[in-house]
């Protein structure tokens, strides 16, 4: 992908997450995490409704601000300083469960919107790029209409190749499959897969376990603001060695 | 002496709708100015703007408009200005209308789902084109609707600018009453002729959220 090494060199991970901590008011929703992405690593993320899922990748991009410990993102401090915030988002996509596409533009102005108030590229390398990446996810007949035109999986497409217009080095997925219909969530899960056989770093939370067993590096249990497990999807999904790991995947089964 | 309620009569009170029309619209102009403003301090991070927005807010709609154009007409007084019910009018019914604006377009604002401002944080997108790109044009929608409606409620409240002896359309009607001793006639003939102005406003509200409504469901 994109000849850019992080300031720590080529070999520095891309996410290190050391003793967070996060509260919501009194609530305590991330607890003292670990953890450390290598570059082109495959996280899958997975756990019971409000573990913290969302909270853990959602600080990656410090739509979570964390009250204690250390993140850094392609060796860029997350502190509180928000030059570097800025420099971190530019480098991270993200796809949301909800899509959130900007229903008052079109596919393709959606796609070439950070590329142009951000990158400040011209409107013609924006508008280039973003049919690149709407071919790259099968839907470049598209670029014209409005979101609400298209179906679900289309929309999530499009989330996808709108992240990849800015060329991301992480991509991050909360639940992106979760608003779909069942027979939408394929094409997304295709496109991700793809995504992750060109060497993309991606950290993804989901509950489709047949995605973390072809695609993850990595799975992550996570259970009441703690990561519980954390091991390559043979040894996962085999031999897990927590009680709770065993009693999620046996819910999750059925 | 009283005159008869003849055409001179009557083209007066007719052509005092233009001053009305134009102290409705310095007010309409600057209040837009005024309001994004106060809308967009109500929602930022910032607390000490946030709650100057609100104050502001708060005296405005807690205190009657009449008292705005006492307040502001001799303060203005005060500061040297000398009588001027034109400028007191514009300014005290800019504020007013920047009140009231603020409060309407505050909530349009909230209206538009956290997950677009979280959309654009991911992608890095800053303040200035996060609001000027995603927020604003989708709040533009919601707002039409309450915005007209508080258009008409504002030129109905130009009527009062005439206590401070501004000429515009109802102090035209009290003069020319004055006179003729026809109050049917002229206040008739003058309410007639805020209907006028405010019957298409309305009509165009309607129009406007229909489209939109249409828009967005495409
Ligand atoms: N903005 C917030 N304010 C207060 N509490 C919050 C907030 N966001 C999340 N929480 C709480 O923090 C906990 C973790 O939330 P999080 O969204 O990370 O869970 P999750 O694992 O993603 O769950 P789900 O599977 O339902 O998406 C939950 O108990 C939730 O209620
Ligand atoms: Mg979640």
């Amino acid at each position: 992908m994109s000849a850019n090494p992080g300031a720590d060199g080529a070999d520095a991970p891309a996410v290190r997450m050391e003793g967070v901590e996060k509260w919501y008011g009194t609530y305590h929703a991330l607890k003292n995490v670990d953890l450390e992405v290598a570059s082109g690593e495959r996280i899958v993320v997975c756990g019971p409704s409000g573990s913290g899922k969302s909270t853990l990748i959602r600080c990656i991009n410090q739509l979570e601000v964390v009250q204690k410990g250390r993140i850094v993102v392609d060796g860029i401090e997350l502190t509180a300083g928000h030059k570097n915030v800025d420099k971190v988002r530019r480098d991270v996509g993200m796809v949301f469960q909800q899509f959130n596409l900007f229903p008052h533009m079109t596919v393709l102005e959606n796609c070439m919107l950070a590329p142009l108030k951000v990158r400040r590229a011209a409107k013609a390398e924006a508008e280039a790029t973003a049919r690149k990446y709407l071919e790259r996810v099968r839907i470049p007949e598209q670029a014209d209409k409005y979101p609400a035109q298209l179906s679900g999986g289309q929309q999530q497409r499009v989330a996808i190749a709108r992240a990849l217009c800015m060329n991301p080095r992480i991509m991050l997925f909360d639940e992106p499959t979760s608003a779909l219909d069942p027979e939408m969530v394929k094409e997304v899960l295709d496109t991700m897969i793809d995504l992750a056989g060109e060497g993309m770093t991606m950290l993804v939370v989901t509950h489709e376990m047949g995605f973390a067993r072809q695609v993850a590096d990595r799975v992550i249990f996570m259970d009441q603001g703690e990561i519980v497990e954390m091991a390559g999807p043979e040894e996962f999904f085999s031999r897990p060695k927590h009680e709770r790991t065993r009693t999620f995947l046996g819910q999750i089964a059925h | 002496m009283i005159r008869a309620f003849g055409p001179n009569e009557f083209w007066f009170i007719v052509m005092a709708v233009q001053w009305t029309l134009a102290l409705s619209a310095v007010a309409f102009a600057g209040g837009a100015v005024g309001g994004l403003l106060t809308a967009l301090a109500r929602v930022s991070g910032a607390k000490p703007l946030r709650y100057a927005a609100l104050g502001f807010i708060r005296l405005f709609q807690g205190t009657p408009l009449l008292m705005q154009l006492f307040l502001v007409f001799f303060g203005l007084n005060i500061f040297g200005s000398g009588i001027n019910p034109w400028l007191a009018a514009s300014v005290a019914l800019t504020l007013h209308a920047s009140a009231f604006l603020g409060e309407i377009w505050r909530g349009c604002i909230e209206a538009v789902p956290k997950g677009q401002s979280e959309a654009c944080w991911a992608l890095g997108i800053g303040y200035f084109d996060r609001m000027k790109s995603v927020v604003l044009p989708q709040a533009a929608r919601i707002a039409v609707a309450p915005t007209v409606g508080f258009l008409v409620q504002l030129i109905k409240g130009t009527s009062l600018a005439s206590i401070i002896g501004f000429v515009e359309l109802t102090r035209a009607g009290q003069i020319v009453n004055n006179a003729t001793f026809d109050p049917f006639t002229v206040f008739g003939l003058v309410a007639a002729l805020y209907f006028v102005l405010c019957w298409p406003l309305s009509i165009l509200a309607g129009q406007l959220e229909r489209r939109f409504a249409k828009a967005s469901a495409r």
